[in-house]
């Protein structure tokens, strides 16, 4: 598959290796935001590869991960109690909220339907006239255009009955939050390729002034991290801290205008909770008054309040890369992928899953 | 189809009356007619010398017609391919339909046509079964059970501690064809290809290779619900051994390969119904490799690991890249009703 398999050679892999290793002369934490390239580190046995040197900590960059409990609760009352057709992508079923997640809901009797899309939503919508039909709208920039997308096809053909309920999220916010922390200590960041697809690249620039830190916009094969991880180390041990973009051949600095142009035609950005990390100011996106129709929370009379989390589960700090997944008291005893405790274990991208599925051990 | 004066299964064709005779008698006796079927009797009377494998599985496949076949096929060859994995030659197969209450009778007839048509190509004989109706809402248009026999070959010795290092895994044919044929055409998930599930009868070649091989055919299996990983883990598992995989070995169709990057899947853990997996003393291993490739359903086989001391109950994979990891057991489904 082009552009797939030229990504995945192993010659290349070796060399990028080879470079990395010649080129490390003391230890240095790299923050991969994405959960893709988690996911893509784990299973090709990069993590093992990369000398001892370079420590890869798991950004918050997993939208099932981070969207809030209470969210969770939200949508689990409207399909429970409102009586919606709940469209929801696979991974987020399986998300346990206070009380249960969607997928038992649908073992209640809630109508809880997985799509690819929104647009498949959509299309429910429509062959369902005599119901309500909602879409919980999770995810960062790369998939608010097609969530917007979808109210604007709604608003434009009439169609009452759909709804989105939003959790969307912002990458820059939480990577200033992170590097604010006190606690937290990392030295570069490899960005989210897709999401600067959307985006650009423009809006690092002020981040790696700020914080001093360089930022590569990464992909998410072999060669891809393994290019990003390398211009990220040779610029840390230059004691430089700049922009790179490795993933030229589908970013571009402007990012897309037209996808932008769509998502602030719905949205606006506002102050956003992040599961595991709390309220980050302005870092994700609220539906606009112009469409507030097609907004759950305002359309429907939602009582569920913010949720509660198990004690011991150390998502937040796994997020922010203070610990292992596999340091968590719960991994691998009470908190597994069939009965996960918080959501870094639920979502095939989350750290936590990453880790179990592909055999790590409880520390 | 035969002539009938409906159109759809109703309550009634479940009754044990009127309705219930016309559609036995005019379509499914006529359809598979044999000396059991015509004792009409409660049951069959068989003569079956020989060790006997006996088995069961229920078929819940949605939809009921996919790319490559249909639930009846899969319901015979799903019972006739467990019988091959216990070493048999398939023989008889009972068949218990509930249908639910509004299938088109159009509809039923294509599935037992899929029936017959596997029972022939497989060599066995629908010799009992059942029909039930279930009201609208209370099933999914039709679940299938059925039940197998066979005679089982006198070499087979497959018990899981007879597996040792440097055994040989080889895997019969191209992975997760049917899962991702089931996936093209789920509601919701559907999108274009060529891809087809692999439902087929596989007891030829495994007979083949006890006949040749006897005992040095350790164990088969066939990964179908889980995936090849699943099965492997299993081994790893109650063999107390490890398995190293090479990724590089393991036969994937370009289009299913293109589909499982599309879904995020990884064709380790997706359904099969036409493949096997088996355990092989190493040195026979490129003798069975040729005798699997030798068949139709088996062109594509090939060696994808061996079988190691270390760290047993695992199992490994040396990655595309040169990278190692774990390959672990298929937490939750990744899609249900898939057969």
């Amino acid at each position: 598959m082009k552009y797939l398999e030229e990504f995945r050679n192993e010659k290349q892999v070796k060399k990028l290796l080879d470079d990395i290793h010649s080129m490390v002369t003391r230890e240095w934490s790299i923050m991969e935001i994405c959960g893709g390239q988690t996911h893509s580190l784990v299973k090709n046995g990069i993590l093992n590869l990369l000398p001892d040197e370079i420590t890869m900590v798991h950004g918050p960059g997993c939208p099932v991960c981070v969207t809030p409990i209470g969210m969770i609760d939200k949508a689990v009352e409207l399909a429970l109690e409102k009586d919606v057709i709940m469209c929801s992508f696979g991974d987020m079923v399986r998300v346990p909220g206070s009380e249960m997640s969607l997928l038992k809901s649908k073992a209640l009797g809630a109508d809880i339907r997985i799509v690819y899309s929104p647009l498949d939503a959509l299309k429910v919508a429509r062959d369902n006239p005599e119901r309500e039909v909602v879409f919980f709208a999770v995810g960062f920039e790369t998939t608010a255009p097609a969530n917007a997308l979808s109210v604007i096809q709604a608003e434009r053909s009439g169609l009452r009955n759909y709804s989105i309920l939003i959790s969307h999220v912002l990458v820059p916010p939480a990577m200033e939050a992170i590097l604010s922390d006190e606690e937290t200590r990392i030295d570069g960041f490899l960005a989210a390729g897709h999401v600067c697809t959307i985006m650009g690249s423009e809006e690092y620039e002020p981040i790696t002034q700020k914080f001093d830190v360089p930022i590569i916009i990464t992909g998410f094969e072999p060669v891809d991290l393994l290019q990003g991880i390398k211009s990220c180390i040779s610029q840390l041990e230059k004691g430089e801290s700049g922009l790179d973009n490795q993933y030229k051949r589908v970013v571009k600095k402007e990012g897309n205008k037209e996808a932008q142009s769509i998502i602030f035609e719905v949205f606006e950005i506002g102050d956003r909770e992040w599961r595991g990390i709390g309220m980050i100011p302005s870092s994700g996106y609220h539906v606009k008054e112009k469409y507030s129709t097609y907004d759950a929370i305002r359309k429907f009379d939602i009582v569920a309040k913010d949720g509660k989390e198990n004690p011991q589960c150390m998502a937040g700090q796994i997020l922010k890369g203070l610990k292992k997944p596999h340091e968590c008291p719960l991994f691998g005893h009470k908190c597994s992928p069939t009965s996960p405790q918080g959501a870094p274990m639920v979502s095939s991208e989350g750290a936590c899953a990453a880790y179990y599925h592909f055999g790590y051990e409880p520390a | 189809m035969p002539e009938l004066d409906f159109e759809i299964i109703t309550l009634g064709h479940g009754s044990g009356g009127k309705l219930t005779n016309d559609l036995l008698d005019k379509g499914v006796f006529n359809l598979f007619q044999n000396d059991y079927l015509q004792q009409r009797h409660d049951g069959a009377f068989l003569d079956i010398q020989g060790k006997i494998a006996f088995t069961t599985d229920s078929f819940v496949v949605n939809p009921i017609f996919f790319p490559g076949g249909n639930i009846g096929e899969l319901a015979v060859n799903g019972t006739v391919n467990d019988l091959a994995m216990c070493g048999a030659v398939p023989k008889y197969i009972s068949l218990g339909l509930i249908i639910e209450e509004g299938m088109r009778m159009d509809d039923l007839w294509e599935v037992l046509a899929g029936v017959k048509i596997s029972a022939e190509g497989a060599g066995v004989q629908i010799v009992t079964g059942d029909t039930k109706v279930v009201e609208r809402g209370k099933g999914d248009k039709i679940f299938i059970n059925t039940t197998g026999l066979g005679v089982t070959h006198p070499s087979v010795d497959f018990a899981m501690d007879r597996i040792e290092p440097e055994d040989v895994v080889i895997v019969s044919g191209p992975l997760a064809a049917h899962g991702m044929a089931i996936m093209s055409v789920r509601e919701g998930l559907t999108f274009d290809s060529d891809i087809i599930s692999d439902t087929r009868p596989l007891h030829e070649i495994t007979y083949s290779l006890l006949e040749t091989f006897g005992k040095d055919i350790k164990l088969l299996r066939d990964p179908t619900r889980g995936g090849v990983a699943t099965v492997l883990n299993e081994i790893a598992k109650f063999s107390k051994v490890g398995i190293e995989l090479d990724e590089n070995q393991f036969p994937v169709g370009r289009q299913v390969k293109a589909a499982c990057e599309m879904l995020g899947l990884d064709p380790l853990y997706v359904a099969n119904e036409g493949i096997f997996l088996t355990v092989v003393n190493k040195k026979i291993a490129d003798s069975a490799l040729s005798i699997i490739q030798d068949h139709r359903f088996g062109k594509e086989a090939a060696i994808i690991g061996e079988i190691q001391p270390e760290n047993p109950g695992k199992v490994f994979i040396k990655s595309r890249i040169g990278g190692r990891r774990v390959v672990g057991m298929l937490a939750g489904e990744q899609l249900p009703r898939i057969c």
